[in-house]
């Protein structure tokens, strides 16, 4: 049967997440993860002498890898649990929704397995990344042809395009 | 005979041997030392998460039938179930085993769905001996039920952990400690929830419903039983059960326990605690049936419950249904091989 007649009870044993503290984890421990980005980018620069569109490339390929990492170790999981949303958001926490899709995969083979399965959770935000870019390309073509924003120069351009690429 | 309604007793069955397998968190919990085997890799050995819980419940069934002294050839018939597609372990276990089998599926109560059937046949005289089984394994729940093991999204609060843990029981008219003496047959009850993450609030309802079926139909006040046992209510679904029995008139806060609370302890990551369809299998065949033998324990109503969880359909917007059966043991005297 389907009813509702349980809902009073039901109701008045709700757990209700901790979203401030789940905010509050999300906040520092993602902040915790530029604050690491920002450290890899300054060495970059000051100890490999990098010029700095290169330096924040180098960083997100370290984030990847060092993501990816420690999924297959075991630990990012775990992380995520303290780190709530603050592990999620970061290029790392893509890397960990590729990494582990594609270990999941790993039993049913190469091709069936690891490459069909690895965008299972990452597809939606790649969708949402395109679709986004799309839109807000429109927006701001437009705002540039009534003059309110500037014209950007093709270096700019295609630095932008990298960046996305990545 | 039953005239009408869920519940029947069972007049001459009895549990004859017992076996449980568990993994890593399980033989870490409080209850580790009821479990016949112990193994800390998630594995088993083999390759993927199927195999690995294919390979527990191959071994639970070994070793139940070592436990009783039989082979294959003495047990008649088979049931068991598990949580995976097509119930993948249940077919490939019972693949090593010549014995004539139906695969049984109601989620985590699938384990005492399959304990009433092989009763049945047991007491009816279709089975001298049956075999009943349930399994689950944390990892193969997680891939088939939610997402890759490794992902890092964090869980809330009302989540709960699939046990790893396969247990068997088999079940003959020869008189042994642990009695089974009745059983009801839940119906489905849907309480319109459709939270994935929440399983404790979309079963405690059809727990209220078979567990007031159950003292109803048999005429019995809940004191009759010194233990009420669901199966995977949890912390969530627990409190829930025993506001909804009150409204029908039964108090059980005293002797209500949950297998999802008794399985680990506080300090494990279980969140609101333990659950899947191996969950209530290893607590019944391996903690309660070893107190029933001591007779610690003298009546105990084992309430399996099952969350009937379709992750297409509930992304498609339907709620959970739950469903929940019961059965009651009991320790009985053994005197010269004739129970009492």
């Amino acid at each position: 049967m389907k009813t509702n007649q349980y809902a009073n009870v039901i109701e008045t044993h709700k757990v209700k997440p901790k979203i401030v503290k789940n905010m509050a984890d999300s906040f520092f421990f993602g902040g915790l993860f530029g604050l690491v980005g920002q450290i890899i980018v300054w060495i970059n620069t000051n100890v490999f002498q990098l010029d700095e569109g290169l330096s924040v490339t180098y960083m997100i390929i370290v984030m990847i890898l060092a993501g990816s990492l420690l999924t297959g170790l075991g630990i990012y999981d775990k992380f995520g649990q303290i780190a709530k949303a603050g592990a999620l958001v970061p290029i790392s926490g893509f890397a960990n929704s590729l990494t582990s899709a594609a270990l999941e995969g790993k039993s049913e083979g190469v091709f069936l397995g690891i490459a069909s399965n690895m965008f299972k959770l990452a597809g939606a935000v790649l969708v949402f990344a395109v679709m986004s870019g799309f839109f807000f390309g429109i927006i701001r073509y437009l705002l540039v042809q009534i003059g309110i924003a500037p014209a950007l120069d093709h270096e700019t351009v295609a630095f932008i395009i990298g960046g996305c690429l990545l | 005979m039953k005239e009408k309604g869920a519940s029947f007793k069972l007049n001459h069955v009895y549990l004859e041997s017992t076996a449980t397998v568990v993994g890593a968190m399980e033989m870490n919990g409080p209850l580790s030392s009821y479990f016949d085997i112990r193994n800390p890799d998630p594995y088993f050995g083999k390759k993927s998460w199927e195999q690995a819980e294919t390979a527990m419940s191959e071994l639970a069934i070994l070793k139940a039938m070592v436990n009783a002294g039989v082979t294959a050839e003495d047990v008649d018939f088979a049931f068991g179930g598990d949580l995976v597609n097509q119930l993948v372990p249940t077919h490939y276990a019972m693949r090593e085993f010549d014995i004539p089998f139906i695969g049984t599926y109601s989620a985590c109560a699938t384990v005492v769905e399959s304990l009433i059937l092989a009763s049945t046949f047991v007491d009816h005289d279709y089975a001298t001996r049956a075999l009943a089984f349930s399994s689950s394994h944390n990892n193969m729940a997680e891939k088939q039920f939610r997402t890759p093991v490794e992902y890092g999204a964090a869980k809330g609060a009302t989540a709960q952990y699939t046990a790893t843990g396969a247990g068997v029981g088999i079940v003959s008219q020869k008189p042994s400690a642990v009695k089974i003496e009745s059983a009801t047959i839940g119906i489905i009850v849907d309480a319109e929830q459709n939270n994935p993450s929440d399983m404790g609030t979309a079963m405690a309802p059809a727990a209220a419903h078979t567990i007031s079926t159950h003292l109803k139909e048999m005429g019995l006040a809940p004191d009759h039983y010194d233990l009420i046992l669901t199966g995977d209510l949890a912390s969530v679904g627990s409190p829930i059960l025993i506001d909804l029995l009150k409204q029908d008139g039964y108090d059980i806060s005293g002797i209500h326990q949950d297998c999802g609370l008794l399985l680990y302890d506080d300090e494990q990551p279980t969140f609101a605690g333990g659950s899947g369809a191996g969950c209530c299998s290893i607590v019944m065949f391996g903690y309660i049936a070893e107190k029933l033998r001591r007779k610690e324990l003298k009546n105990v109503l084992v309430v399996a419950t099952g969350a009937l969880l379709n992750a297409t359909i509930v992304a498609q917007k339907e709620s959970i249904p739950g469903i929940a059966h019961a059965i009651a043991l009991s320790s009985a005297e053994v005197k010269g091989g004739e129970a009492e």
